[in-house]
Parts: C-alpha cells; sequence; structure tokens
C-alpha cells in the first residue's frame, strides 16, 4: 500500500466506508467522527451524562485495534513515548473542545462537506487558519521534545483496554449508559462497525492517513501526498452520498450542525492549531495508540476527558449554535495553545543552561 | 558531511529538521530516522528536493544518505 495509489485507495474506502455505516444506522453525516465518537464513548462511561450521546462507539475500537493488528504483522509496532505527556492531554481536551464547538473532527468537517453542508465549509477556513498558526511556530522551533522506547505493556496496554471496551459494550453491564434517543441511538450494528473500524484502522496505519498532515504538509514542504488521501476521502464519500440520496446542499437544516458561522470557523482553529501542535489529528492519534505510541493514547485520554468536560461545563454546541460558555472557552483554548506554542518554540525562547 | 539524528522525534519533525539542513544546499546528507513513517516521509522529501536516496537499516533504525 505504498506511494499515491495506496493513499488515494486508503482515502476512497474511509470515504465509502463513513457512508456505508450511515446507511447501516450512524447518525447522518457521521460515519465517522473521531471526536463525537469518542464523546459518545465517554457519555456511556458515564464521564459526562449527556443522555442524547452515551455509546461505546465500535468503530473507535475497530480503529485501534485494525491499526494494532496490522502494525504487528508488519513489525511496526514500537512501544514508545515520554513526549511532554502532559502537554500532549492539555492540548487534546483544547482540540475536543474545539471539535465539540463546531461539531466534528477533521474527518467528521470532510464527510459534512461530502454531504452538502456548507457550514462545514466554514469550519475547514477555520481548520486551516489553525493549521497556518501551528505552521508558523513549527517553524519557529516548536516541538514537544523526544520519544523514548519503553517496555512491551507499555504499548499494549491501550489496545487492551479497547478489547476491555468491547467486551464491556457486548455485556452491557447496568453501571453503562446507553441513549435511547437522539445521536447516540443511531448505530449500525456492532459487527458492521467494528469492522469498518478495523479496515479503515488497518489502511490508515499502512498508510499514514492524517487529515491534518494533508493541509500542513502543503503548506510548509509543498508535499501533497496527505493532501491526495484527504481529497479521496471527499470524493468517494461525495459520489456515494449522491448514489444513497444523501446529499443536501445548503447551511439550514443539516444533520447534527449548527449555523452559528464564527463558532463553527474559531471551533475549528483550535483543532487545527492544536492537531498541529500534537503531531496529528485525532484520527491519526488513534492509529498511532493502535502501534504503541503511548503519547497518542495521552492523546486519546485528553480527548475523553475533554469531551467530559465539554458537555458538563456546557462548552459543547447544539443545532441552536454555540453555547455562552463554549464561546469562552474558545477564547481560553486559544490563550492557553499560545501559551504552549510559544515557550515550547525553541527559537523565541531563550534556552536556560 | 553533515549527519542528523531525528530519533524520538514525532511528526514531522524529522522533515523538518532535515528540511533545515538541506535548505542550505549542502552535497550530502545522512539522516537516521527510528521509524518506517519517518523514513518514508524523510524520503519523500529528499527526492523531492533532487537528491538521490540511498537507505541503510542499522537494527531498527534507517539512515537516509541523500546525495546531490
Amino acid at each position: 500500500m505504498k506511494g499515491k495509489w495506496g493513499i488515494i485507495i486508503a482515502g476512497g474506502a474511509v470515504g465509502l466506508s463513513a457512508v456505508l455505516l450511515v446507511h447501516f444506522g450512524n447518525p447522518a453525516n457521521m460515519g465517522f467522527c473521531i471526536a463525537c465518537f469518542i464523546r459518545d464513548t465517554a457519555g456511556a462511561l458515564g464521564i459526562h451524562r449527556a443522555n442524547p450521546v452515551q455509546y461505546i462507539r465500535p468503530e473507535i475500537i475497530g480503529l485501534v485495534l485494525g491499526s494494532f493488528i496490522i502494525a504487528n504483522l508488519n513489525k511496526e509496532f514500537s512501544s514508545r513515548g515520554g513526549s511532554s505527556p502532559f502537554t500532549r492531554f492539555i492540548l487534546s481536551i483544547i482540540v475536543m473542545i474545539g471539535a465539540l464547538i463546531f461539531l466534528g473532527c477533521p474527518l467528521r468537517m470532510v464527510l459534512r462537506i461530502a454531504g452538502g453542508d456548507l457550514n462545514a465549509i466554514v469550519g475547514l477556513f477555520g481548520f486551516v487558519a489553525g493549521i497556518f498558526v501551528g505552521v508558523l511556530f513549527l517553524n519557529k522551533g516548536f516541538n514537544l521534545k523526544r520519544s523514548y522506547q519503553l517496555t512491551k505493556l507499555e504499548g499494549y496496554l491501550f489496545p487492551s483496554l479497547n478489547l476491555g471496551l468491547l467486551l464491556l459494550l457486548v455485556a452491557a453491564p447496568g453501571f453503562l449508559f446507553f441513549s435511547e434517543s437522539g445521536p447516540g441511538a443511531a448505530t449500525a450494528p456492532i459487527l458492521i462497525s467494528l469492522a469498518a473500524g478495523l479496515i479503515v484502522g488497518a489502511l490508515g496505519q499502512r498508510t499514514r492517513l492524517c487529515t491534518v498532515g494533508g493541509i500542513r504538509d502543503a503548506i510548509l514542504f509543498r508535499d501533497y501526498h496527505l493532501l491526495l488521501g484527504l481529497l479521496s476521502i471527499f470524493t468517494v464519500a461525495l459520489l456515494a452520498n449522491f448514489g444513497f440520496g444523501f446529499f443536501k446542499l445548503g447551511f439550514e437544516g443539516q444533520p447534527i450542525a449548527h449555523t452559528d458561522g464564527i463558532w463553527n470557523f474559531l471551533g475549528m482553529v483550535l483543532v487545527g492549531w492544536g492537531s498541529v501542535l500534537l503531531g496529528g489529528c485525532p484520527l491519526r492519534q488513534l492509529i498511532l495508540a493502535g502501534e504503541g505510541n503511548t503519547d497518542a493514547a495521552i492523546s486519546i485520554m485528553g480527548l475523553l476527558v475533554g469531551a467530559g468536560i465539554a458537555h458538563n461545563f456546557g462548552l459543547a454546541s447544539s443545532a441552536e449554535g454555540a453555547t455562552g460558555n463554549g464561546q469562552v472557552a474558545v477564547l481560553i483554548g486559544i490563550l492557553v495553545l499560545l501559551a504552549i506554542s510559544w515557550i515550547n518554540s525553541e527559537f523565541l525562547v531563550k534556552k536556560t543552561a | 558531511m553533515k549527519t542528523l539524528d531525528t530519533s524520538g522525534m514525532s511528526c514531522p519533525q524529522p522533515v523538518l529538521m532535515t528540511k533545515k539542513i538541506l535548505d542550505t544546499k549542502v552535497d550530502a546528507l545522512d539522516v537516521t530516522v527510528d521509524n518506517k513513517t519517518a523514513q518514508e516521509s524523510v524520503q519523500r522529501f529528499m527526492e523531492g528536493a533532487g537528491y538521490t536516496v540511498e537507505i541503510e537499516q542499522v537494527d531498527a533504525k534507517f539512515i537516509l544518505k541523500a546525495r546531490k
């Protein structure tokens, strides 16, 4: 799966499976959404109590395990971590908050555009703007320091946790929460969701698919390799949406979306900027976590906690638009990103002896 | 002869660090990476910048030798 055809095929598979997942029961324009699905999982575990969004999404589990299996088969599994883990945790909280203000991760943003949701194009502008800011700091020497080889167990724990989550989903004990209505109740059958996740996880691991990387590399290095994958996701999802009759062009009345332009823009600024600092979009973090990268596993934990914070503090948007608390959170998020960006940029801060 | 070790650095650091040196128009550069993803992206960048690339695997690491 090397070369440009590998990533084009992988992107196409993501786009197609996303639309198929909607056909089989996932929410509209949400065949995959890393942010929403981690948020749903947080709900199922009781980390937040927003009733309409509680479900352990098998897609997330499949993505991690698909990456894990393929990485091991290709001897690319490598247990490593230690690269400013707590900073990554905080960055991921901010990325999740931004995503829940826009109502989608970068992958869902692409899928929404492919569904005709013009609000997601506003989000795309914000995403690109955020990436530009992140790249600015990369060029000023931003980095989170190096990671180190760790014990095999360290790398196996996160994939094992996901296996445990799968067991919880299937057993459905009484202490978990499952939505009876709303997006959390819109679910494809478990096996189909899991299979889609496994396939996309495997393809994502092989091709290094990354929505942020696609735009970042184009800006930084004029390297369009990852961008091809992104375009492929969009194109195939668009065609599939036409095929299934899911396409609906416009701003108003789009599924699980709002028309608050400025907050769609700013929410995705947080996502783009934060993801550049993290070195990958939420999808890429899941794939890396499956490969044994525990910095990425900590990022996923940050996304999980961020989802809890977003819903418990009233930061997440609804179809009516962004909340007042959400708007304050965006401003705080920008300040925190600025501080993290500046302080970790080697050419901006004099090194202490 | 310039050398660069990007071990432990996460994306996109290996390419960024390589770019910084290649921008000074060196004739030769050896870059060590410790994972396949970095090997692929650094190789792609070096070839895009007009260098021929030879790869040597040493244990779990790769040395990419860029030559003009």
